[in-house]
């Protein structure tokens, strides 16, 4: 599989009125994601992961080093808006991102923007609604709807872009445990019915599990990089950040600790369930 | 109880009047107020006052609606009517007793002209109660697109429009959850003087202009993100499409104005 996006060496530094730069925010980031991938960007607040989130849409440009997107260099304004087609971007409050009082016409605001001829917009819009299960709602004002179903009209105006890959910036930390669901079940369905590759900058633990692969960013550096169980299993490692482990995860690390005979890559309940009836075995 | 408040005042429904194409409706509107002050007689009044009856039965909103729409007006109308029933002084006199003095300008100016304003509201009702104010913006923008050439920037007052209609409610919502959280910090927003109270906003405002700011940013990086590039080369998901109905439509107001300017003529 090739390489969707590719960040090399990445440093950013915001600058101020006067065009100083200030402390750097990214320090040397290096990474690659994999076409059809699951990304989730794990960190807690300002560790850089929300920078990172907005450079591969080219809302910010690299100070210095390179992130290519699906071969565009985000440096390139050129090219902006074939990135921004490609690379779709969810923001974290669904009602800052909806432009339109009513939920199809915000589904069809970039196809709008980028002049789809109207057949084809008709069609590609209607398709979108569907694959978030929301094309009951598509004459329903967004002000009606609950902010789970918001952020989902927001991800069906990305997919009728379709991009190659959706990057959401805590889609989720705005939204009720019921809205978390329904919306982290949406993005998992686009992943594996429409291999469209997914970086999901989130905090929740929980969310991060289910990801393929797990990137954890601190004070602007990417420090850890593997999969959710191998990376989990670094308990104290993790606690050092200041993050968090899934439960099941630290309840295995406590019994290793212990003595206990537990293997290291427990993430569900379910797991850790039958690791520990094993031991009694 | 914030959120009791409607904006544009849209009844949903699928009358014929809803069903018209909203530029033609937007068109229609203009030539019904230019017809209601062609003449100052009671017949071009009643060709007026015919129309707009016409106009709101076929719009299927309740009359009490527009009624409604008329209330809240009446008294400052009245004051007015009386006002000049009394103090213009021109034509012939028709009454005059001590120092009260009734002319028939005075008449045409405060009888008639209640009477015009009263038809005004209503028929002007019947345009935005049966066209969604989103609908509206997108009819005034196409009408105005020829403005484009004059370097008239159509596209954006619309999409200003479209926008501020889109955040009333979210920031209504704001504005109660503001005035809930000042309130538990001891704000005084409901009791007070009016000095006290009117000071006392300022807790509420200056945290909604913060909120509306932040708001704005955010939205502004999701439309780029989306590609928006001003009006250029846009295409639309709303098509309006005009029918049959809406050239009869217009070709009944047009015959209307004709009436309303022949009697004019003929009674000057």
């Amino acid at each position: 599989m090739d390489n969707i996006i590719e960040i090399n060496d990445l440093h950013f530094s915001y600058r101020d009125e006067n065009g100083n730069p200030g402390a750097e925010v990214l320090k040397g980031v290096s990474l690659t994601v994999r076409r059809g991938e699951f990304l989730a960007v794990l960190g807690h607040n300002g560790s850089g992961k929300s920078t990172l989130a907005k450079h591969l849409n080219a809302i910010l440009t690299p100070t210095s080093g390179k992130v290519i997107v699906d071969g565009i260099d985000t440096s390139d304004e050129s090219k902006l808006f074939d990135l921004r087609q490609r690379a779709g971007m969810v923001f974290q409050n669904p009602d800052n991102q909806i432009v339109s009082s009513i939920v199809e016409e915000d589904v069809a605001f970039a196809l709008e923007n980028l002049g789809v001829p109207y057949e084809e917009m008709r069609r590609r819009v209607d398709e979108s609604l569907k694959a978030v299960n929301m094309y009951d709602y598509r004459l329903h004002s967004p002000s009606q709807l609950s902010g789970g179903q918001k952020q989902r009209i927001a991800i069906a105006g990305i997919i009728a872009m379709q991009p190659d890959c959706i990057i959401l910036d805590e889609p989720t930390a705005m939204l009720d445990p019921q809205g978390r669901r329904e919306v982290m079940a949406t993005i998992h369905r686009m992943n594996r019915e429409k291999g469209i590759t997914i970086v999901l900058i989130t905090h929740y633990m929980d969310e991060a599990a289910q990801c393929d692969r797990v990137v954890v960013m601190d004070k602007g550096s990417v420090v850890l990089d593997d999969t959710p169980a191998k990376v989990f299993s670094q308990v104290e490692k993790v606690k050092a950040i200041g993050l968090d482990v899934p439960q099941a995860a630290e309840l295995a690390w406590e019994l290793r600790k212990a003595g206990y005979d537990m293997p290291e890559d427990i993430l569900t309940e379910q797991e850790c369930a039958q690791a520990i009836m094993k031991l009694f075995a | 109880m914030l959120k009791d408040i409607t904006i544009g005042q849209f009844f949903p429904g699928d009358s014929l009047v809803h069903r018209l194409d909203p530029r033609f409706k937007i068109v229609i509107t203009i030539i019904f107020i230019m017809m209601l002050f062609t003449g100052s007689n009671v017949i071009c009044l009643i060709v007026g006052g015919v129309y707009t009856l016409l106009a709101i039965t076929l719009s299927g909103v309740p009359f009490k609606m527009y009624w409604k729409s008329v209330k809240p007006l009446l008294p400052f109308l009245l004051i007015t009517a009386v006002l000049n029933l009394f103090l213009v002084d021109s034509g012939d006199t028709l009454l005059k007793w001590k120092f009260i003095k009734i002319t028939e300008g005075g008449i045409d100016i405060s009888v008639f002209m209640m009477i015009r304003i009263v038809l005004l509201i209503m028929g002007s009702s019947v345009l935005t109660y049966t066209t969604s104010p989103i609908t509206l913006t997108d009819a005034v923008e196409r009408l105005l697109s020829p403005l484009k050439k004059l370097k008239f920037p159509v596209h954006e007052l619309a999409m200003m429009m479209s926008i501020a209609l889109r955040f009333i409610p979210t920031l209504i919502e704001e504005t109660d959850k503001i005035m809930s959280a000042q309130k538990a910090r001891g704000a005084e927003i409901d009791t007070g003087s009016f000095m006290t109270r009117a000071r006392n906003m300022a807790a509420i405002m200056i945290p909604l202009f913060v909120s509306a700011f932040r708001r704005a940013d955010e939205l502004a990086t999701a439309m780029e993100c989306r590609c928006y590039n001003g009006g250029e080369g846009r295409t639309r998901l709303r098509q309006l499409r005009s029918s049959g109905m809406d050239y009869i439509a217009l070709g009944v107001t047009i015959v209307f104005y004709i009436a309303a300017i022949v009697v004019a003529k003929i009674t000057v």
